[in-house]
């Protein structure tokens, strides 16, 4: 109960502190908004080009600006050294982690859904009759994205060479999760089943449990670093 | 935040020997010995980089010790870091203060990570007692430096802590706000507790103090009773301590 009430205030404060400050979600939306003009200038006005290419456009939108809204996680914890007073709370440190993986998950969904919307608007493609299993992709690739996300944030907050670091460390461990998205969004966007990406689905679902437990285990050992 | 639960008469709140802590080849720290007893305030004098912040980090376990070891609120200072947390508050250079929270946001949200209860009515008689009732909706970002070192003392008390340790407290109070602070500590030592503030201010930090220690490039030169010292005679110690570190260091 104590575990999931600390990581419930983890989010809360998040939330709160990001709909008052406002510093991610409108530096996520800006440069999704941009990432959109770039892909459509670099790609033209050719459909079949495009549609091929929209799985992998749309999953390199959502990392890069994860890279962004990820690296930043950790950065309310550096004004006025509350990081050290999180080091200093009892009881298990995985409740931080979780609590901010929730606050990650929910914004890197909320710039997901933007994303969608602009590109069905922009490349004039229609989502809404692949919505519902796009979203089970995008639900597990999120969350895969998230949790390696959340605890590489923790790890490069305190260095100085963080916004290199991160995204050095991150990019790597995501390969199973990107490939697993690109592969299942490409298959779900042709207007195959969920059925028939299964495989691909369970790498994802696979690869973010294993994630989550190790960012949840290992959470502690990155805090007192 | 009335109640602190007292140490026995027979724990001690910090007994350690031999602390020494060094960062790479540079040693801040060296042959520490330092006890306090319940119901006693300790003022830790030192100049800048005597290694006070280092000894306090220590004592609150955000600091492993190179070598040596011994007990804070009766714990092990390295393999009971857990329990020491429960026990013990700590005020430090960092205010961790959530600049666009409130200030009652900011104490539910420690009151809730200490595991502790936040009733909103828990949280007002805190803020009430560090005379910050009037903001208590107010963002932190807002507050002086005063306000926001209240809000800190008010959430390090939440816990009922049996022993704080202080790392320049006086920083950023007025008048007013460090008379408010000697009174906190002072109910605080009545009740049982133990306090070890690290500071530079002679007047503030001796007012107060059971005992005086004096910390001179990272060794302990002087502890001793504060009713054995008059004024005087501390300044002229201090300045011979530090002048003797400064001449041994060049």
């Amino acid at each position: 109960m104590s575990f999931a009430r600390r990581a419930w205030i983890v989010l809360w404060k998040d939330l709160l502190t990001e709909r008052r400050s406002k510093e991610s979600l409108n530096a996520l939306f800006f440069f999704a908004l941009l990432l959109l003009f770039l892909f459509e200038f670099a790609l033209g006005p050719d459909r079949e080009r495009l549609t091929a290419a929209l799985p992998g456009l749309l999953w390199l939108g959502f990392i890069l600006a994860g890279l962004l809204g990820l690296g930043r996680t950790f950065l309310v914890e550096r004004e006025n050294d509350c990081w050290e007073g999180l080091l200093l709370t009892p009881g298990d440190k995985g409740a931080i982690y979780l609590g901010k993986l929730a606050v990650n998950f929910l914004l890197m969904a909320a710039v997901a859904i933007v994303l969608l919307g602009l590109f069905g608007i922009f490349y004039n493609v229609d989502l809404w009759a692949s919505l519902a299993p796009l979203s089970v992709v995008i639900f597990l690739g999120t969350v895969g994205l998230a949790a390696v996300g959340t605890l590489f944030g923790a790890m490069t907050s305190q260095v100085r060479a963080r916004e290199l670091l991160f995204p050095l460390l991150l990019l790597p461990v995501q390969v199973p999760v990107l490939l697993g998205t690109v592969k299942a969004t490409e298959a779900v966007l042709q207007g195959l089943a969920l059925a028939e990406v299964a495989h691909w689905l369970k790498l994802l679902a696979a690869a973010d449990l294993v994630y989550l437990v190790v960012g949840i285990l290992t959470f502690e050992f990155v805090l007192e670093a | 935040m009335t109640q602190h639960p007292s140490l026995s008469q027979t724990q001690r709140a910090i007994d350690i020997q031999g602390v020494r802590k060094a960062f790479g080849a540079n040693a801040v720290l060296e042959q520490v010995d330092l006890a306090l007893e319940a119901g006693e305030v300790l003022a830790l004098l030192g100049a800048n980089g005597a290694g006070k912040t280092t000894l306090v980090k220590i004592l609150a376990t955000l600091l492993r010790p190179s070598s040596g070891g011994g007990s804070v609120v009766g714990f092990d200072l390295v393999r009971e870091a857990e329990a020491i947390r429960r026990r013990m508050g700590l005020l430090a250079h960092g205010s961790y203060v959530y600049e666009d929270l409130t200030a009652e946001e900011n104490l539910r949200f420690w009151a809730t990570m200490a595991g502790l209860p936040a009733d909103p009515a828990a949280l007002r008689k805190a803020l009430a007692a560090a005379d910050l009732e009037g903001v208590a909706g107010e963002r932190a970002r807002t507050f002086s430096s005063g306000m926001k070192q209240r809000l800190t003392l008010a959430r390090t008390l939440l816990g009922a802590p049996r022993l704080l340790l202080l790392d320049e407290p006086y920083a950023g109070l007025d008048q007013q706000g460090k008379k408010w602070l000697e009174e906190v500590l002072l109910d605080f030592k009545v009740k049982g507790g133990a306090v070890l503030m690290a500071t530079h201010s002679f007047t503030r930090g001796l007012a107060i103090a059971d005992r005086v220690a004096i910390l001179a490039g990272g060794r302990i030169v002087l502890n001793r009773p504060r009713a054995s010292l008059d004024l005087e005679e501390l300044r002229r110690l201090y300045a011979l301590a530090t002048e003797d570190f400064s001449e041994g260091a060049t």
